[in-house]
């Protein structure tokens, strides 16, 4: 129930660690920031407010509906946020949501949070918010346009962040660009569908009941024209880059190639099992597979021997 | 119906539970960072590794089954790297003619697809002992040793508190869907509206626990202003590590730095 069906939760060990410290360093510069301008905003409401609505958004990606044969959309919740609340609290949400479903169930990495957290905290937000004031703006306040911005934003804040996670994955060389992001971008095309349809049917909700506080969440904020430029700029960008670097991965692994540098060939002064063969054995076959039951001994090994000094411990009287 | 099974957090009696929580999430970092930083196919520093972590699985009392079942989870991402089998170029190790194509198996993608998934797996293992034995209170005292900023730990601790209430919200808002749309018994029979029909309902319900969620945060608020909060987020200071804390945690560290080493000098 709580394991993603989309699969942009990156777990550790699918980034590099240059590009995991990278974002996580870009990630905590804008959340620190929008800790402070939210907390000028709500001031000491803060941190009931955003803690239950971060709750409220963790709770609400089980809701669920049926699209076809097995499969089921589900909410995200960036786009929902950043229409009802403002581009500045949604990122403090959703960096939320992302931290304790990486630290506590597992649904995303811990190095790799930085780039989770900027993935579907940052970018999701503001290329939700940038779509959202410019189709609302553009149709002038119908409601009819109302409901169009909200399926567009949210729709278009999936298959932007889903074209970051390729991106990510190219640059790291755990994907190849040419696959990875059409894949992923391609995928999400549909998945962002689900979450337009959700996203819409909240907002006519809301709309309905609780009209004050959807003009409310989406008035005009300081600062809001940068995040507006950013989410444009961002959505642009990745809808440029990918394609690119699609159909020219060259470049990107060229890129790739610079940042392994770990990858490289270390001639090394000590083999422990040279190369995983062990010495003395004539054919290679047993040796290969004589180094992999040393390996296998080894682990078992430990975990025997651990497994033994527990018991001992535990076979000792109470004090 | 009550959600508390949304709480990884398994009690048990052992060492790993009573390590103290900063040491234990420095370690399940640092040995996560250990596993990224490892070379690719240095498949005997995985060896040493996983046996590092299995038994610390071992001592936690958790159940090695539980962990190693709890990790699957993280497996359908996989997919993800897959494809560098077919792409990372020569040397070929195999050709699968398939229809019109043939699939070129690479060697050097073998590896390296390998080695993530191992990586990744590792990786996942440490951060499920790290949660199952910590419970979360205890990762929010961690959190602020490692000086994440105050005002989210304080946003993380409300949200934990609330994340079950909500949960339930959730679980009722489904069970009224379920009883209110009628079911066919007959397979195959699809029953209630259109797709966008039904993603309206699960968008309404989504609305409706929004607003049932901003409105309990302001009482939330109320109740807390009741009893003097003033915004100030005001913790007891952490307890001082005594010396065999940090002799746990330099032994951990330089263990993981001798499998780094070993590691470099093998990959």
């Amino acid at each position: 129930m709580l394991a993603s069906p989309v699969p942009m939760h990156i777990p550790d060990g699918f980034l590099s660690v240059l590009v995991a410290l990278f974002f996580w360093a870009a990630t905590a510069i804008v959340v620190a920031y929008a800790l402070k301008r939210v907390n000028t905003d709500l001031g000491e409401r803060q941190v009931p407010l955003m803690g239950v609505l971060a709750a409220c958004i963790f709770a609400g990606q089980m809701l669920n509906f049926n699209v076809a044969a097995g499969t089921s959309g589900h909410l995200v919740g960036a786009a929902l946020a950043t229409i009802m609340l403002g581009p500045w609290a949604s990122i403090l949400i959703m960096t939320c949501v992302i931290a304790v479903q990486g630290l506590i169930f597992q649904d995303g990495g811990l190095l790799a949070m930085g780039a989770n957290i900027f993935n579907m905290g940052i970018v999701a937000t503001a290329v939700a918010y940038a779509t959202y004031r410019l189709v609302a703006r553009l149709s002038g306040g119908r409601a009819g346009g109302m409901l169009a911005a909200a399926f567009l934003s949210a729709w278009a804040s999936i298959v932007v962040t889903s074209l970051a996670v390729g991106l990510q994955l190219a640059l790291s060389g755990t994907s190849p660009a040419n696959l990875a992001i059409p894949a992923m971008g391609g995928v999400h095309l549909l998945i962002g569908i689900g979450e337009g349809l959700i996203t819409v049917g909240a907002v006519s909700f809301l709309r309905a009941t609780r009209r004050d506080m959807l003009e409310q969440g989406t008035a005009p904020v300081r600062g809001g024209r940068g995040i507006l430029v950013a989410g444009l700029a961002l959505a642009l960008a990745l809808a440029v880059v990918s394609p690119l670097a699609s159909a020219d991965p060259d470049g990107l692994e060229w890129f790739a190639e610079q940042q392994h540098f770990t990858n490289r060939q270390v001639q090394s002064p000590i083999k422990l099992i040279p190369d995983y063969r062990l010495p003395g054995i004539g054919s290679e076959a047993a040796a290969t597979i004589a180094s992999g039951v040393v390996g296998m001994l080894i682990v078992f090994g430990a975990a025997g021997a651990t497994a033994y000094i527990r018991r001992n411990r535990k076979n000792l009287p109470a004090h | 119906m009550h959600a508390h099974f949304l709480d990884p957090y398994r009690p048990r009696i052992s060492p790993i539970h009573a390590l103290d929580p900063r040491i234990k999430f420095v370690l399940a970092v640092a040995c996560i960072l250990t596993a990224a930083l490892m070379p690719l196919g240095a498949w005997a520093a995985y060896l040493l590794l996983f046996a590092v972590v299995l038994s610390v699985i071992i001592l936690s009392e958790l159940g090695v089954r539980y962990v190693l079942g709890r990790s699957a989870l993280a497996f359908p991402f996989v997919l993800a790297a897959l494809p560098l089998v077919l792409t990372a170029g020569p040397p070929l190790l195999a050709e699968l003619p398939l229809g019109p194509w043939t699939l070129q198996v690479s060697q050097d993608g073998v590896v390296r697809f390998a080695s993530i998934a191992v990586k990744s797996w590792i990786s996942v293992q440490a951060a499920i002992v790290l949660s199952a034995s910590t419970s979360f209170p205890d990762l929010l005292v961690a959190m602020r040793a490692v000086r994440v900023p105050r005002l989210l730990v304080a946003i993380f601790g409300l949200m934990w508190r609330y994340l079950f209430v909500l949960a339930d919200e959730v679980l009722r808002l489904i069970r009224a869907r379920a009883a209110r749309s009628g079911e066919s018994g007959e397979p195959g029979r699809r029953v209630g509206g259109s797709l966008a029909w039904r993603a309206r309902v699960t968008g309404g319900m989504a609305g409706n626990l929004f607003l049932r969620a901003l409105e309990r945060g302001d009482r939330i608020y109320l109740a807390m202003a009741a009893r003097g909060y003033d915004g100030e987020v005001r913790h007891f200071p952490l307890p001082p590590l005594a010396g065999r804390h940090w002799f746990t945690l330099a032994g951990g560290m330089a263990l993981l730095a001798v499998l780094l080493v070993v590691s470099l000098l093998n990959g």
